[in-house]
This record gives C-alpha cells, structure tokens and sequence, in this order.
C-alpha cells in the first residue's frame, strides 16, 4: 500500500492538538514539563475552551509555558502565580484560569500564596509539576526532595536534621476547605498519562462547574538534573518518589468532602 | 458643583477609587493607610459598581493579585504604607517590566524598619529611583490635600492607562489621616467587557478569541539584543512622560528672591512659612512639585535664574533635593540649593522652615 493511501483523514488516529504551538520546546528529553503541557493543550482543545482560559506561568523550567500552548498567558514573578490567577480570576469569574507552578515555586517561596489562594477556594486549577528539584537554576534542593537525595545543595544527600522533611503540599490542600478536587498523578507511562488527563479534565471541569479549587500534582521527573537517563529516571521515581507520594486522588467533593461556597 | 463631604485622605482614596470606576482594589491592613480598604469593605461596592475587594494574605500576594488583574486589561489598585510597599517593590518591578498600568498608593510612615506609624516622606528615592530592581520609573503623583488625594485617584489611572505603566500616589500619614473638606468625583462607569477588549484587546489576557494572536504578559526576555530593545522602549516611554507629564503648583514665585521646594505635607508647612517670611520681608515662593516622577524640572530651570537660592524641605533626611540640585546644575546655574528637613515622623514646623531659610541662604556670603 502506498503511504499516500495511508494518510488520509479517515485513518487518523492521533493527532497534536491546535492549541499545541507547533514549535521545538527547551525543555529536555525526557522531561515531564513537555507531556503536561501536551494533556493541557489537548484538554483545552476538547473541552472547546480556548476563548476563555487564562494560563499562569510560573519561574521554573516553565517559565516559557506561553510559548507551546496557544492561549493567553500571564507570567508570574517566582512563587506569586496563585495570587496573580486571583487577581484575573476574581475579576473575569467567568474565564478558566490555571496556575502551573514547579516545586520549588509552590512548595517553597510561594508556599503563602498556595495555602490562601486554596483555602479562600479560588476557582482556579493548579497543576504542581513535582520533580523534587530545581531544575531551572541547576538542580538544587527543593523542599520536596526525598531524603538522601543528591542535589546540587545537598552533596550528601538531604538530611532532615539540617534541611527539614520533604514538604506533601498535595496532602496540606487537601485539608483546606476551599479545594474541591486534589490528586496526585504521574505521568511516565502511557497508563499514567491516560490516568493523569483524566485527572486534569475532572480540575478543569470543577473550575468551569465553581467549584472552587481543583489541585492537581504530577509526581514528575527532572532527569536533567538528577543526572539519569529518562529511562533510569523513571525508574528512580518510582521507586524512590512514589512511596513518599503515593499516587491517587486524595479529595473529591462530588464524593462528599467539604467544599467552600466560595 | 459635586457632592461636598468633610472627610479622611485614606477614605476618600476609597470613595474615588468607586467613583472613577475601578475595578479591583487588593490590599494587606498597615497603618496608617487601613481606612482605605475598611471604607471599601463598609461601602460593599461590589454591589453598587461590581468593584471587587480583596483583603489579600500579604503585600506580596496584593501587588501579584495587582499583577494579575492588570493584566486583563482592567483599572486595578492596591494600598499600602512603607514596610508593605518595600514588600510590593518585586510585583512593581514586574508591572513596569510587563507595561501594565495600575495604581499603587503609599500613605508613607516614618522607617527604616518598622520605624514609625507617624507620618513621613522618606520614601521619595524608593518612589521616584526605582524601588524594585531594573531600570524602571512610576508616575509619582503627590497629593498635599484631602482634595487632591480625591482627584488624583482618576488622574493616576489615566496617567497608567496613557503610558501603560504603573503609577503611585505617594502621600503620608498625615494626608491620610487628616479630615479636610472635599468635593467628590462624579460617578463614571466601570468599563464594560467591550469597552476593556476595545481599549485593551491588543494586550490584555481575558482568553484568546479565534480572531486575534495569544496575548502574553511577560517582563521575560532571555536574547539580550531584544531584551536591549526592550529596555529602550521603556526609556523612551519615561522620556515622553517627562516630555509631557511634569505638574508643579507655583505660589508665590513671581517676584521670589529664594524658593521653597516642598511636596505634599511639607509643602503644606511651606505655605505658611511663605506668609511669614513674606511679613518679615523676605520674598520667598514656593514651588510644589505634584509629579516627583517627572520631577518639574523645566520649572525649575525657568525659574533658576531669576532667584538666589532653594530650600528643598522634606520629611526625611535629603532626598528631593538631590534632584532640585540636578534641574538647577542642568539650568546651567550655581545658585544654592540647601536642604532642611525632619525625621522620625515628625512635621516640622513653619517657623523653623524660616530659620532654616534665613541660616541656611540668607546668611552673609551665601
Ligand atoms: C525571587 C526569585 N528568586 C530566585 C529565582 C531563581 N529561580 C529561578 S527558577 C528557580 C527554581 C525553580 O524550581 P521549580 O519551581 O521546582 O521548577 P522546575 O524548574 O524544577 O520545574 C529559582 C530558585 C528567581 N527567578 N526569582
Ligand atoms: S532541567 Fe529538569 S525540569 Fe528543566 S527542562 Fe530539564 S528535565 Fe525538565
Ligand atoms: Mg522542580
């Protein structure tokens, strides 16, 4: 058969979404940041949403979101994205807006504005990209790096007596009254990331439905700069991440948990 | 005639943020400004207007809160007072870089530090050098009167919306507080979903409709050739407000041999002193400069000249006249230019501006 007979559109069966920007990212191979971003476009693309979303950018490797999904788009100062999806978000109650934030901005210098902005239930998603580390500035530690784990500030691996515990920001939302949905999700396998855009339509469905805000993490990979193959980083993630942050939704409101009337 | 009222500063920075049709204030309480968002919390004008009112979790969370509404084209404000604006200089920086205009208000208190809730004017330099980091400038207006904290409530946003930039009204604690006569603004209306997509669609984030390109807001750019380019807009936007936007208030400067140069409470001190020197004989004037950024320096060029000296007199320890000193080098003359001021919250009094007058450039060989 003649490839030309192959490729016609009723044999389609996958294709980029629109809302994708066709464009090399600069993200590594391997990175989780390029198949969250690729579940967003889809999403938006699906659910027909692209007229009234509002993306925030965090400062992290996603700095540069703006440039691979086709909406309009706000960069936020480091850690500030939740605030700064307050402010659209309260004005403009009818658009969809969405925070996506890594680690290190969520969990450490905007651990303040992702406690109030959950538990004043804005209606927003968030989507936490937790690779463990600071991937943009070289792979230091992060509040959420596992114990004995190498980073660039931690060359003996973290120790709680001087660095603290890894920080479960999912399991702290989750105890907010003003979140309506919050899992935790992952993404390295076909399943996973099946299971994960499951997770992001149900956020961007509870948004889009007031009901306040929806939280979802996706226990990710910074191969970079855990210095692995992807293929050994996925590896060392599940073995290593996951029994620190197990995987599963952790709050549904349609299931009974309290919500605000935010 | 509007409606005549005997109010506070910070009230009526509430009252005509409604009335010129904002529509969001974001604030964190500090005194001596919290009247500002206790009266917008009392005045609910949510229901009247649909202005939103937030009491943020910080001054940080309030200028990103800031950040973001600006960002979907709409007229937005935040208050604050001197530590809580140190914690807003990031955010501001970021607004100036990303070009979103808004109104950032600081009812000045006495520092470093926690310092003094009393009144103060030592965050000139923070207001009109910068504050946050980069090479940016706000439009600083300095309101001396409960009149002018009403009026330059609608100037400030015109001001930001013009030049897409951020714009401050730098008053103190004593402005703030005082209750002064005031005639209120008429109402305008809050700008429809139309009138903002009209005004602001080529900017603004509020969802990409098929018909136009996505909008970013972004103060990011890694290419530094581009980044340079950048840069030069922003100096050339400076420039033209420079060009067009200097505001003085002139008392008294006709026939003045010496000038005082004074903003906003020290300005109001300045007044009387004028009236008492001029009793003793002395021709002195005042000059007010309502823009500190632009400072009036073409004012100041012009009068320059025809005098023998300025007194810039302040509430803080010599900050304005730095810049007094740079319009008269730049005047191409030598006239003196001394300073006298007082710290720590405290108001000086008129006749010790005139002492300060007398000692300081009325003395045998000045
Ligand atoms: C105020 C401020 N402090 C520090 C930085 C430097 N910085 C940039 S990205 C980053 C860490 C990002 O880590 P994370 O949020 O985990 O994102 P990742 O790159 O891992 O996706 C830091 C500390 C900054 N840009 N601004
Ligand atoms: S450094 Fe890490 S987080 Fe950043 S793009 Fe590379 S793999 Fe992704
Ligand atoms: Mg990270």
């Amino acid at each position: 058969m003649d490839i030309k007979e192959i490729i016609k559109p009723e044999n389609l069966v996958y294709s980029k979404s629109k809302v994708q920007i066709d464009t090399i990212t600069h993200y590594c191979p391997g990175c989780t940041h390029g198949v969250v971003h690729k579940l967003i476009s889809e999403l938006i693309d699906e659910m027909g949403i692209q007229e009234k979303t509002v993306g925030v950018a965090p400062v992290g490797c996603a700095v540069f979101a703006y440039n691979y999904i086709d909406i309009d788009w706000q960069e936020a100062a480091h850690g500030r994205a939740p605030a700064v999806a307050t402010g659209i978000v309260r004005l403009n109650p009818d658009k969809f807006v969405f925070a996506y934030q890594g680690d290190g901005d969520l969990a450490s210098i905007g651990a303040g504005e992702i406690i109030h902005a959950c538990n004043r239930g804005e209606n927003i998603l968030v989507v936490f990209i937790n690779n463990g580390i600071y991937g943009m500035t070289g792979g230091q530690m992060a509040p959420t790096t596992i114990e004995n784990m190498v980073t660039s500030t931690t060359p003996c691996g973290r120790d709680h007596e001087r660095n603290g515990y890894p920080l479960k920001m999912t399991d702290l939302v989750a105890q907010l009254p003003g979140t309506s949905y919050v899992t935790r999700q992952s993404a390295q396998t076909a399943a996973s990331v099946r299971k994960c855009k499951r997770a992001l339509k149900k956020g961007i469905q509870n948004v889009l439905d007031k009901k306040g805000t929806s939280f979802v993490e996706v226990v990710s990979t910074c191969n970079s700069g855990w210095k692995l193959t992807p293929v050994q980083a996925n590896k060392w993630m599940e073995e290593n991440m996951f029994p620190y942050y197990p995987l599963g939704d952790m709050k549904d409101s349609e299931k009974g948990e309290p919500v605000s009337n935010n | 005639m509007g409606e005549l009222r005997l109010m506070k500063g910070n009230e009526v920075l509430a009252e005509a943020a409604i009335r010129c049709g904002c529509d969001g204030y974001f604030g964190y309480p500090i005194t001596p400004q919290s009247e500002v968002m206790e009266m917008l919390m009392e005045r609910q004008p949510w229901d009247e207007t649909g202005m939103v009112v937030l009491q943020a979790e910080s001054e940080v969370a309030a200028i990103n809160m800031v950040y973001g509404a600006a960002g979907s084209g709409k007229k937005v404000m935040t208050s604050s007072s001197s530590p809580g604006v140190s914690l807003m200089s990031e955010g501001i920086s970021y607004i100036a870089g990303a070009e979103l205009p808004c109104l950032v208000v600081n009812v000045q208190r006495g520092g470093p530090g926690l310092g003094t809730i009393q009144p103060s004017q030592a965050d000139y330099f923070q207001a009109v050098k910068g504050g946050g980091h980069g090479d940016y400038k706000m439009i600083v207006l300095a309101p001396s009167s409960v009149q002018e904290m009403n009026d330059f409530v609608d100037l400030a946003f015109e001001l930001a919306f013009k030049y897409r930039n951020p714009a401050m009204i730098l008053t103190d604690g004593a402005i703030g507080q005082m209750m002064e006569k005031v005639e209120l603004s008429d109402y305008k209306k809050r700008w429809t979903e139309k009138e903002v997509n009209e005004k602001n669609g080529s900017w603004a984030t509020f969802g990409k409709p098929s018909t136009r390109e996505r909008n970013v807001i972004t103060s990011l750019e890694l290419d530094s050739a581009k980044m340079e380019v950048n840069n030069q807009r922003f100096q050339e936007k400076y420039r033209r407000m420079e060009a067009e936007e200097q505001r003085y208030e002139a008392i008294q400067c006709d026939d003045a041999e010496y000038l005082f140069v004074a903003f906003g409470t020290a300005a109001r001190v300045c007044e009387k002193a004028v009236e008492i020197a001029r009793e003793k004989g002395i021709k002195v004037g005042l000059l007010r400069p309502i823009t500190l950024f632009p400072f009036p320096k073409d004012v100041i060029k012009e009068l320059a000249p025809k005098v023998k000296g300025f007194l810039s007199v302040e509430m803080n320890a010599g900050q304005m006249v730095e810049d007094v000193k740079l319009a008269v080098y730049d005047a191409g003359c030598n006239q003196h230019v001394e300073f006298f001021g007082r710290m720590g919250g405290i108001i000086p009094s008129p006749g010790e501006v005139v002492e300060a007058l007398e000692q300081k450039l009325m003395k045998e060989g000045k």
